[in-house]
């Protein structure tokens, strides 16, 4: 990271590209999870509470694999289960390890109110730092993911760090480290694309998935978190995969034009009311004129 | 009527006649506290660049805890004013001459607009402004507040309440910023009407002279 500060992307007034660009190892990571290896055994699970020391939740049974609904504010890493049915009537077991996606445009980040409590590191990983969190929940509006998630005792929010602790001195993730199939990967945003990219094609070439992607997502700018999905037209299929996530308008339209329009007019009322004084002063009281009942 | 031992400094040793009841002024100014917290904690969320204002009131978390509440105050503040009030905010034929002729009560032409009761239509356009304001504050607040009741599936009410609670915020705080100005800082009188309860018959001849007519026995009619 601190080679970012000495490598040159630009230089003015000079002839050619810059000396020693893209010489540098990239630094941008990325976490890629294999669908079509994924065995759903939850080992990730596991080692996901083990590293970051959250306590075993209850589990809850709905006629499926799947630990819990949906990721908790002490439960960052879930394996999404959904048995789908295909149109040759063959069945399909489908898992997805959910976590944070570590977007490159994060909507939580946008939403987020208080100063410093979302932080984007510059390979990429996305953290929360709970010690300026304020507990108001924007980050769950803002994230296209649904992975924020509100803790009631410590009134803050939490989620997935991609490991941030483990990855800065150089360790990967541990439900990386733990996985046994090997359907997880880490490493440089490039490399895991180019992995991804290549389990695909041999997916369409020789799987029969003729439909079979990386699923990268540029409504949010890409993530740091990819998938290899064998139907990548119908992410939906996959515990609910959004097909074209992006921080909502909604969110957008307040934190941009909304935000702009409203300071100014405050600042334009005040302006105006001051304004006003000075042009037309105070408004007094009148002596009762006894003979006038009526006006106008 | 004599002055009471308190001094006032704008009414002394005038005649003077009761205009808010002490249950009305008590409440106007708890709804007014709530309000001006509602106001720097929400700016505080606002914007980063007022971020600040939340650390003079206890830091982010303790205003993100209160906001909701002190919201809740404001609320039934504002109810319990419509409870008393909404009959004379009632807006009739008589305001709408008056709103006709608004551009003489903005330049201080008072002596040209048509009497006007007890409170007149810019009042009670603050007044309407500020309670259907509320309840959709309020309605939007409470997504917000418990947003993490909120299901998924139904995450477009999170998206709806963002936008409806900034953009009514807003415009009660523009209302708020003219009532300030208006009965605070411009209309002498005012102020002081809302601490005692009391205006001199002046004042009311000149300002709400239907409802003075109406409280001194000089009108025959209603």
């Amino acid at each position: 990271m601190s080679q970012a500060a000495t490598e040159i992307v630009r230089i003015s007034a000079h002839p050619g590209p810059a000396p020693g660009l893209g010489l540098n190892r990239e630094f941008q990571v990325c976490k890629l999870v294999d669908t079509t290896t994924c065995i759903g055994c939850k080992a990730c699970e596991v080692a996901c509470l083990e590293w970051n020391g959250y306590k075993f939740s209850e589990t809850t049974f709905d006629n499926s694999y799947q630990t819990m609904p949906e990721t908790a504010w002490n439960y960052w890493n879930l394996i999404k289960f959904n048995e789908h049915e295909r149109e040759d009537g063959s069945l399909m077991l489908l898992m997805r390890k959910d976590q944070c996606m570590h977007c490159v445009e994060p909507g939580c980040l946008e939403a987020c109110p208080a100063d410093g409590a979302i932080v984007q590191y510059a390979n990429g990983i996305v953290d929360f730092q709970e010690a300026n969190c304020i507990g108001c929940g924007y980050c769950m509006t803002g994230c296209p993911f649904n992975i924020p998630k509100f803790s009631p005792e410590a009134r803050k929010v939490f989620k997935c760090t991609l490991c941030n602790d483990r990855v800065s001195v150089g360790l990967e993730p541990a439900c990386i480290k733990t996985c046994p199939t090997g359907c997880l990967h880490f490493g440089t945003k490039s490399e895991m694309k180019e992995l991804a990219e290549t389990r695909a094609a041999q997916l369409r070439e020789h799987s029969g998935f003729a439909d079979a992607g990386v699923y990268d997502p540029e409504g949010v700018g890409g993530t740091h978190v990819i998938y290899v999905l064998h139907d990548a037209k119908n992410p939906e299929l996959y515990g609910g995969l959004p097909k074209d996530p992006h921080v909502p308008i909604s969110v957008k339209l307040w934190k941009e034009p909304l935000k702009w329009l409203g300071s100014l007019a405050m600042v334009g009322g005040v302006v105006g009311l001051v304004w006003h004084y000075m042009r037309f002063g105070p408004k007094k009281e009148e002596p009762i004129k006894p003979d006038e009942g009526k006006r106008a | 009527m004599t002055s009471g031992a308190i001094p006032r400094p704008t009414t002394a040793g005038e005649d003077m006649i009761p205009r808010y009841t002490l249950g009305e002024r008590v409440n106007h100014w708890i709804g007014a506290l709530a309000y001006i917290y509602l106001l720097i904690t929400g700016l505080a969320f606002w914007s980063p660049y007022l971020f600040w204002m939340a650390v003079i009131v206890g830091g982010g978390t303790t205003a993100r805890f209160w906001h909701p509440i002190f919201g809740l105050v404001f609320f039934f503040s504002v109810c319990r004013t419509y409870w008393e009030w909404r009959g004379d905010m009632k807006i009739d034929d008589a305001d709408r001459a008056w709103s006709k002729a608004i551009g003489h009560y903005i330049e201080n032409e008072d002596d040209k607009l048509p009497p006007v009761g007890r409170f007149n239509f810019g009042q009670k356009s603050f007044f309407w402004g500020i309670f259907y304001g509320v309840i959709l504050l309020l309605l939007s607040g409470v997504v917000l507040w418990f947003t993490e009741y909120v299901p998924w599936e139904l995450r477009y009410l999170r998206y709806a309440a963002i936008l409806v609670h900034a953009s009514v915020a807003l415009i009660t705080i523009g209302l708020f910023l003219i009532h300030v100005y208006m009965s605070a800082i411009m209309e002498e009188g005012s102020f002081a009407s809302m601490i005692h309860g009391k205006v001199t018959r002046a004042w009311a001849w000149t300002f709400h002279r239907t409802w003075y007519d109406k409280v001194s026995g000089r009108s025959s009619s209603n």
